[in-house]
């Protein structure tokens, strides 16, 4: 049988979206509500905030990196995705890097939903085997003396990267910091801003 | 299944686009398909996402590749809904005003025979190896690790096991254990120096080495 070329996406994603809410499956409110939690509630703001208070809060370094569950969670982060949090701290001589290669998982409360780049197919296949290569092509060129650890998001773990505060921030706020913290930092692909110079 | 989604090591990937200031969803259907994924998932047994992933993975190659990441996340939530008879496929597409192409079908016997492991039988700095196991259905251990030597660098909390869940087998849960593989020992000398992968895996799919 001659098949004819699929019906637009979005006509796609209606029809299941109207068939489910016909059915009473679920409501257009509880709808939105998801959405709500996936454009608005979790994002890489959080994951910034809880590497800037490590920086900043000695106590709550050593509890984030004792139980990144329990540590994210006192600052309300928590939920779908999230529920076994491992932070990984970058030093001088060791980077992490985070991948999921079979999907596309990330650790939603804290990183939100995964970037396209991060979703692609070439980010997925390549930086297991080549991260020196991988992170040097997307701006960052870590010297063969630092360690490489890539971190596979193969089961229920979800990662968040601490990068190495950057110097020149003795004294600054805890949203100050944040706010040099940005997504590719908190997956590894980048390292935390530095401030800009006078 | 040793399916095309196994991408981690594969050879042939050009550069990456890497856009950071594009949102996550960025266009209304990709919203819907995102909100369909969690209603989806909550459907089912086990309330795994385990299941949903190994829809994604039976779609055909061609389409898995040829489809953005959401495109891929609708095609496997409508595919479990035909499939648990939620709705028909006809329904979807007079729904959809045109065709609507589905994932393949679960294959026979899908599940490798890896007995339960509900005791946590490794601990940190332990050498390991990965089964070189084939399942034909849904596995987390990647391709790239197994039959491969690796340490344990973390043991987390027993999770439930995706293999039988996303088949509705019987539910089972067992650790997993951060387990770090040096680059030469996944990629022989093409590995980089310094430089390692952490895979995180379920007991039963490790045995120790001496």
């Amino acid at each position: 049988m001659e098949r004819s070329e699929p019906a637009p996406i979005a006509a796609r994603a209606e029809a299941v979206r109207s068939a489910i809410i016909d059915k009473g499956i679920l409501t257009a409110e509880a709808f939105d509500g998801v959405v709500h939690l996936g454009t608005e509630e979790w994002k890489p703001e959080n994951g910034a905030r809880v590497v800037a208070r490590a920086w900043t809060d000695p106590a709550f370094r050593a509890r984030l990196l004792q139980d990144g569950t329990a540590a994210c969670a006192e600052l309300g982060y928590s939920g779908a995705e999230g529920h076994y949090i491992v932070a990984l701290e970058d030093t001088p001589e060791r980077h992490n890097v985070i991948v999921c290669t079979q999907c596309s998982c990330t650790a939603w409360p804290v990183l939100g939903l995964p970037p396209d780049w991060y979703k692609s197919p070439e980010y997925r296949a390549r930086v297991a085997r080549e991260p020196r290569g991988v992170l040097r092509e997307l701006g960052l060129d870590l010297g063969e003396d630092i360690a490489i650890r890539v971190w596979e998001t193969s089961a229920e773990t979800r990662y968040m990267v601490i990068p190495v505060r950057p110097e020149g921030t003795d004294g600054w706020s805890e949203d100050e910091l944040a706010a040099l913290v940005s997504r590719e930092a908190l997956i590894g692909t980048a390292l935390a801003d530095r401030p800009p110079q006078d | 299944m040793d399916g095309v989604h196994d991408l981690g090591g594969k050879h042939g990937f050009g550069p990456i686009d890497y856009d950071t200031k594009l949102p996550p969803l960025h266009e209304k259907w990709q919203e819907t398909a995102f909100a369909l994924m969690i209603a989806t998932v909550a459907l089912m047994r086990n309330h795994t996402a385990d299941a949903y992933r190994h829809s994604v993975e039976r779609m055909r190659p061609s389409h898995y590749f040829a489809a953005t990441y959401y495109e891929r996340v609708l095609t496997g939530v409508a595919t479990l809904l035909v499939e648990r008879g939620v709705v028909t496929h006809a329904e979807l597409e007079a729904r959809a005003g045109g065709t609507f192409p589905l994932a393949l079908p679960v294959a026979d016997n899908p599940m490798a025979d890896l007995p339960p492991q509900p005791k946590q039988r490794f601990i940190v700095g332990q050498q390991v190896r990965v089964l070189d196991f084939h399942p034909r259905g849904h596995t987390r251990a990647p391709g790239f690790c197994r039959g491969r030597r690796g340490t344990v660098l973390h043991v987390a909390p027993p999770f439930t096991f995706p293999d039988a869940s996303a088949h509705d087998g019987l539910q089972r849960k067992e650790h997993t254990y951060h387990v770090e593989f040096t680059a030469q020992e996944l990629w022989g000398s093409d590995g980089g120096m310094n430089e390692s992968v952490v895979v995180d895996l379920w007991d039963c799919y490790l045995e120790g080495v001496e």
